[in-house]
């Protein structure tokens, strides 16, 4: 009976962000920008990642503004345990800071009921010099906790939290695991008809996390509506039944949570090439990436490598015009850990070819040595810059590490719990 | 559980149900949610006493520096303005003419500044949990209100010491008077304040400018010298001065000097009026879109 009752209804929600140009937090950069487009010269302030986004989502830019979220609606019930999926760059942190209205959207709206506490961090607010049992009632007040409603919950606050005899020591002199406790301890006991909860589960210990997760589901089973946004899918299929899944700003999945994990895996796979050719443009063109290729000792194209085996990669580029200052960036991302693991640069020790370089293909090669990524999947980005202009960024290649061996993973676990596995050896000194 | 007891409702019913938050693109100029400011009572106290528990936490002289700024500045300005650059202060006796007029000008110097760096100085906060904004600049509000407190116990015992205020009639009147001059300055120093904060996010020069300005400001004020000290071709910047008249009337009110011309009140109120308004509209339309630009 209870999950019938609409609380939260999106409607055609979308957030826009107007790219490099929103502020420069001085009247002086601001000057320069205006100057610079005004003249049609590039805006010396323009950052990296602008520029690539404008290349790389094309779809997403419309009127110089990046679409963050577009058109996206669904409905949510009282009681429900929405999971929110997507990969980086999707959409979900502007969706969660549009449902807690941390920021305004562009269009469309939101409609909830009831009290609204969203966690897109824990411990904000904690004021360093003040007593844990004042950063409480701080913390709490800021979640939108009554003063009331902490005192109520205040011995069980403490409980939670595990630090009962610091409890009076101001937070400064906390190590950064007691501070996560309390500021958990004080979220988790927020009593909001709905709660919005972004990945702060990825704190603490494992056993604390654990807790965390259990106090969640408890959250849920007294009738609460609860958003999560995570990247752990293990934590989204335990605590959601039903998931969204966002794409590009976009809403492309609305439904049981098993099913959409599925197409969100589905997806990612189904989009991994180890090796990519990339077609020169209609028009005239500068500098464009032409291929990028994962390969193996023997040069072999393969999606798959071993750990123990070392791998290259391989960057074909081709220059229209003479060029200076032509570099080559290339960085390895983890994608499970959503981190770049290498982050290397064509030239990176050789600066001669930094000069003056003739129109024409060019092949080059990285090599790296055996051991050196972990298992897991990765993601290859490479761009092609002079000093102010990026002429072409591509990162739809992707290769995983695997472990045919087994000598670097101990025996009962999935995986070393590093993010290198380079095998050094060690010599007894005596 | 609700839903058990009217079981009958239909989904479009239920849809037509008022929402308790409705999130859209645009909220009027005028809207400053005040209602839910109010609501936010308690998250306003708790900033109150974080503002003034962190201030002295870890000192030896604790509280006490609340009062031993002003009488240090006061004793300054004695030997500055009094002694050596020997300014008139109309037969009032210097310590109690500075202390007079400083009490009045920290209070607003610390309501202006205070409230001006709202978005640059909470965007942690403000870009992980929204409450409503307004409640951070009337915290900072009522824990001057508290200081100022403080250094006006100061200021009335060193009156008495000087053998002044004996008559209650006028104690009582004076008292009464002193909130309303109060509750301008607050509303003064709130309104310029939350002009430059929604400035500030997008233009970090204004921060640069603020002290400076407030500086000058001070000067420009009758805090160190009494409006008669003016030439006369000068004195219409006791009349522009919005900080004049309050400064001037504070120190009418407790120390029996002349009054502010009525000119400088009627623009005084005026002026503060329309800040006021002008800072509330700029803030409740900046605070929506603030974490986007910080």
């Amino acid at each position: 009976m209870r999950g019938s009752e609409t609380i939260i209804k999106v409607e055609n929600l979308g957030k826009d962000y107007r790219l490099g140009v929103i502020n420069h937090g001085m009247l002086y950069r601001d000057l320069q920008s205006w100057f610079a487009r005004w003249r049609g010269r590039p805006d010396p302030n323009a950052k990296f990642k602008d520029v690539s986004l404008h290349q790389e989502e094309e779809h997403r830019m419309r009127d110089g503004n990046f679409l963050a979220l577009d058109d996206v609606s669904f409905e949510v019930k009282r009681g429900d345990t929405l999971g929110i999926v997507g990969r980086n760059g999707a959409g979900k942190s502007t969706l969660l800071k549009l449902l807690s209205r941390i920021t305004q959207p562009t269009r469309g709206s939101i409609k909830m009921r009831g009290h609204v506490a969203s966690l897109l961090e824990v411990g904000t607010g904690f004021h360093p010099e003040l007593s844990g049992r004042e950063n409480i009632f701080l913390n709490g007040a800021i979640l939108g906790m009554s003063k009331a409603s902490i005192r109520r919950n205040l011995d069980a606050i403490i409980d939670f939290s595990e630090i009962e005899q610091f409890i009076d020591t101001p937070v400064k002199r906390y190590s950064s695991g007691m501070y996560v406790r309390l500021a958990f301890a004080v979220a988790a006991h927020l009593e909001p008809e709905i709660l919005i909860v972004d990945e702060v589960l990825a704190v603490g210990d494992i056993a604390f996390q654990r807790k965390c997760l259990g106090k969640m589901q408890s959250v849920n089973e007294s009738g609460r509506t609860v958003l999560f946004v995570s990247h752990n899918l293990t934590a989204v299929s335990k605590l959601c039944s039903r998931c969204i899944l966002l794409s590009g700003g976009r809403l492309v999945a609305d439904s049981s949570t098993a099913e959409v994990l599925n197409e969100y895996v589905s997806a990612v796979s189904s989009n991994r090439k180890p090796s990519r050719e990339y077609p020169l443009p209609d028009g005239p063109f500068e500098a464009r990436i032409r291929r990028v290729s994962v390969t193996g000792p023997d040069h072999k194209i393969a999606s798959v490598r071993d750990l123990s085996e070392e791998f290259s990669i391989e960057v074909d580029y081709e220059i229209s015009e003479p060029m200076e200052g032509l570099s080559i960036g290339l960085q390895i991302v983890s994608v499970e850990g959503d981190q770049t693991v290498i982050s290397l640069s064509d030239p990176e020790l050789d600066w001669s070819r930094l000069e003056a370089r003739a129109p024409g293909y060019y092949k080059s090669r990285v090599k790296f040595p055996a051991g050196l990524l972990n298992t897991g999947l990765y993601q290859v980005r490479v761009g092609m810059s002079s000093k102010y202009k990026i002429f072409h960024v591509v990162e739809d290649i992707h290769f995983e590490i695997i472990d045919n061996v087994g000598i670097v993973v101990p025996l009962g676990y999935e995986r070393k719990n590093s993010l290198l596995a380079m095998q050094i050896p060690w010599e007894l000194r005596s | 559980m609700r839903n058990l007891e009217n079981g009958l409702t239909v989904e479009t019913a239920k849809d037509s149900q008022k929402w308790d938050h409705v999130v859209t693109p645009s909220q009027g100029w005028f809207d400053f949610e005040l209602g839910e400011t109010w609501r936010s009572r308690d998250l306003i106290s708790m900033l109150v006493k974080r503002d003034f528990v962190s201030v002295y936490k870890q000192t030896i002289l604790g509280p006490l520096w609340f009062v031993i700024q002003p009488v240090a500045t006061t004793l300054v300005f004695v030997l500055l303005f009094g002694t050596i650059a020997r300014l008139p202060t109309g037969g009032t006796p210097p310590f109690l003419f500075y202390l007079s007029g400083l009490v009045m000008w920290n209070f607003f110097a610390a309501s202006f500044s205070k409230t001006s760096d709202i978005f640059a100085g909470n965007a942690h906060i403000f870009s992980k949990v929204y409450f409503p904004r307004l409640t951070v600049p009337i915290a900072a509000l009522i824990s001057n209100l508290l200081t100022f407190a403080i250094q006006f116990v100061l200021f009335l015992i060193a009156a008495i010491a000087y053998g002044y205020l004996h008559d209650p009639v006028a104690i009582a009147t004076a008292a009464v008077l002193t909130l309303l001059l109060v509750f301008y300055t607050a509303m003064l120093g709130l309104g310029i304040g939350l002009c430059v904060s929604s400035l500030t996010t997008r233009f970090r020069d204004l921060g640069n400018l603020q002290g400076f300005a407030l500086q000058l400001w001070m000067y420009a004020t009758p805090v160190i010298y009494p409006v008669s000290l003016l030439p006369i071709n000068m004195r219409v910047i006791s009349i522009v001065n919005p900080m004049a008249p309050p400064v001037t009337s504070f120190r009418n009110l407790w120390l029996g000097t002349p009054m502010p011309d009525p000119m400088s009140w009627i623009f005084g109120f005026i002026f503060t009026a329309a800040v006021l308004l002008l800072g509330l509209s700029l803030f409740s339309h900046t605070q929506r879109l603030a974490t986007d630009t910080i």
